[in-house]
């Protein structure tokens, strides 16, 4: 068996795959949480193998508690910027941090599919431990379930997590106001066409990597900074357009984007070109678009940029009173056009 | 990005509309053949741009939307066939046939792909030799050479299980259809300019004076369609009908010889049913005899398959350019992308697609801005 890393110990017993002896809750999976997910995983609470886990906290007066749940699917399960495991963590930590939570506590719950080669699934944990360190979680309880051969697509991740609102601040994706500009903190797309081109075998000059990263602390300093912040959605499925579809939708408000502000990488322009892809639509996972008031945006925009998730931050568009509801762009042929909502999944034109 | 931003930028674009409008003295109605060229006019707003004596109307360039409703029948009786895996580009996969679309079939638990490329398929043919794999090779002259490779190398090869079934189309004889019309009102013509790519420009030539109409090849960005308009309009003020190419960077009079060759070895005209529009005389490709081992509407015997149209939809009007989707009354309401009445509906290139996603079915959405 390959060598698996200090976190991993090896050997992991006669498998090494995935049984579905695994799943039992007998002593095949005693072993696999024993040698594999808790040498990666375990931390104080998760090594008390407790059916729950049971942490102190401590909430300043006025504090709220954010809960939030994810599900990932994702095929290739190792791709370049990351794999299912650090996207498990990341997806969820976003989800918390855009609604000005400070994600403290996770669960993750695995179902396996018989035949997933456990050095594989070793290479997921340490993934997803390197994950809750750099987002400053801790994950305190877990599942495991097997299922039959075909009858999964390798591994399935469904991660929830915990976090803490402080007082003062509050954030909705109806709280958008007209006359609030659009801050979007990096190139939009990259995810989504990273996987792509790894799924499909499709080979580009430069090799495109996710952006899959965790965006609690550049929430928090831009919270800290600005507290009279929002609105802030991450624009994961359906890219861009169905965030601000989804902002415009429930603030009663209008979008007016400018096509030539929106920062998107060559690479991913090339690849949407020659898919018959629109990038606005395209999947990210460690971007952010805020709603921002007028007299903060400059202020906000420098600061962004001085973080290291952040480094290619722009302003994009407006808040506007006209058309709630609706997001139009302005394109760069000095035409404007709607960005609706897209309707299934995007296919690949023929010509 | 190099090689495209110069194509959208928006003060030569706002000179060529100047020029366009500086030209044209009397009204007139161009068609733009392509689905691409429909899907870049809609997205940059460039019919927007145009001064209020211009009307663009829609061809019936998009592959998707002009596939007859028995094709799709056929590619669905072959695909539900045991061990068979049936491999398609995107767009096909939605457009809804009698019994449903393929992704339906697909969740059904039959074998359907996402290729991108027919050589992707011939690759999984090799790959799966107890699997019997079928491409559905549609679309124009500009997919028809790759298509055309894919049987080439299978017979080479000796891929006994491969096949295609094949709808390709022609554009020149669909054109001629429209013009000869009695209802046509189409004045001047933005050629297809990806077709041009492979087939060169002089096939066109004829079909200009026949038809007493100016064609201009053109490209598929917003720079390229509005000098496409101003030639054509220069042209029709003139009182010209010429063959003139806009394109050139792309188009060469000859086309590309070694794809011209290649269709000629494997492909030979037919005559082929369009979808809202009926027979046309000699307007598709079908294999040649040599080819016929791997003609997936033999081997599976689906070639008598007959299916009949919807009546609500008008997309056989729009696809002749008589109409404009705002005049259907299921445009945006019983007709979305998620609920296609009929093909130019589906593919992002139909006309309907393009302006349901660009928000046109929306109050407050204008045909056309007034002149400013």
């Amino acid at each position: 068996m390959k060598d698996l890393g200090a976190s991993c110990p090896v050997p992991f017993g006669r498998y090494d795959r995935i049984v579905l002896g695994h799943g039992s809750g007998g002593r095949l999976t005693a072993n696999l949480i024993r040698d594999l997910f808790m040498p990666a995983l375990g931390g104080e609470i998760l090594s008390r193998l407790e059916d729950q886990a049971v942490c102190p906290v401590d909430l300043p007066a006025g504090a709220r508690l954010a809960f939030t749940t994810d599900s990932f699917v994702v095929r290739p399960i190792f791709f370049p910027g990351g794999d299912i495991g650090s996207l498990a963590i990341h997806g969820t930590v976003n989800d918390l941090a855009v609604g000005g939570a400070r994600p403290l506590l996770m669960s993750a719950a695995f179902i396996l599919e018989e035949g997933l080669p456990l050095e594989e699934l070793a290479r997921i944990a340490a993934s997803m431990r390197a994950a809750c360190d750099r987002s400053g979680v801790q994950l305190v309880t877990g599942d495991t379930k097997v299922v039959d051969r075909g009858k999964g697509d390798k591994v399935f991740i469904t991660t929830s997590g915990i976090g803490v609102v402080q007082p003062g601040v509050s954030l909705s994706i109806s709280s958008a106001r007209a006359g609030d500009r659009l801050l979007v903190s990096g190139p939009v797309g990259d995810h989504g066409i990273a996987i792509l081109s790894v799924r499909e075998g499709l080979e580009f000059e430069t090799q495109l990597v996710s952006d899959s990263a965790p965006l609690a602390d550049l929430t928090r300093v831009m919270l800290e900074a600005c507290p009279s912040i929002a609105c802030m959605r991450d624009p994961t499925r359906g890219g861009l357009s169905s965030a601000l579809n989804e902002m415009a939708a429930a603030s009663k408000v209008g979008v007016k984007l400018q096509e030539t502000a929106i920062p998107i990488r060559p690479s991913v322009v090339a690849a949407c070109e020659v898919l018959g892809l629109d990038p606005l639509y395209v999947a990210c996972e460690g971007r952010l678009v805020a709603a921002v008031g007028e007299a903060d945006a400059e202020r906000l925009l420098e600061l962004v940029r001085s973080h290291p998730l952040g480094r290619d931050a722009a302003l994009i568009g407006r808040v506007v009173e006209d058309h709630p509801g609706i997001v139009t762009l302005l394109s760069r042929a000095g035409g404007e056009r709607v960005v609706s909502l897209l309707s299934g999944e995007q296919l690949p034109r023929i010509c | 990005m190099k090689f495209l931003d110069e194509y959208r930028e928006a003060d030569s674009v706002q000179r060529l509309a100047d020029s366009i409008a500086r030209t044209v003295k009397r009204p007139w109605t161009l068609m733009e053949v392509c689905g691409g060229q429909t899907h870049s006019i809609v997205r940059y707003g460039v019919d927007r741009l145009l001064p209020p004596q211009i009307e663009l109307v829609h061809g019936p360039g998009c592959p998707v939307c002009v596939t007859p409703l028995e094709t799709i029948d056929r590619a669905h009786a072959i695909a539900s066939q045991t061990g068979v895996l049936f491999c398609s580009f995107g767009d096909m996969l939605r457009v809804p046939g009698s019994h449903g679309d393929l992704l339906q079939l697909k969740s059904a638990g039959c074998d359907v792909r996402i290729v991108y490329s027919p050589l992707d398929a011939l690759q999984l043919a090799e790959a799966h030799p107890e699997r019997r794999v079928v491409f559905f090779a549609v679309g124009f002259e500009t997919t028809a050479p790759a298509n055309a490779m894919a049987v080439h190398v299978a017979r080479k090869r000796c891929i006994a299980n491969f096949s295609m079934l094949v709808s390709h189309v022609r554009v020149p004889p669909a054109i001629e259809a429209i013009f000869q019309s009695p209802d046509n009102r189409v004045q001047g013509l933005l050629g297809p300019g990806h077709v041009c790519t492979v087939m060169g420009t002089s096939e066109y030539e004829p079909l200009a004076r026949k038809c007493g109409v100016p064609i201009v090849i053109g490209g598929f960005e917003p720079l390229d369609l509005l000098e496409g308009i101003w030639m054509t309009v220069r042209q029709l003020e003139e009182g010209r009908a010429q063959v003139e190419n806009q394109y050139r960077r792309a188009v060469r009079p000859e086309g590309n010889p070694a794809s011209l060759r290649l269709l000629q070895e494997v492909f030979e005209t037919v005559d082929r049913k369009w979808r809202g529009i009926g027979t046309i005389p000699a307007s598709g490709f079908r294999l040649r005899e040599q080819y016929h081992a791997f003609d997936a509407e033999r081997i599976y015997g689906v070639g008598d398959l007959r299916t009949e149209e919807s009546t609500v939809c008008i997309s056989g009007e729009i696809l002749r350019g008589l109409k404009k989707p705002p005049q259907c009354p299921a445009f945006g309401k019983e007709c979305t992308p998620e609920t296609p009445l009929g093909a130019t509906m589906v593919s992002t290139e139909g006309a309907c697609a393009a302006y349901h996603a660009a928000g046109r079915h929306l109050p407050g959405t204008p045909e056309k801005r007034s002149a400013s």
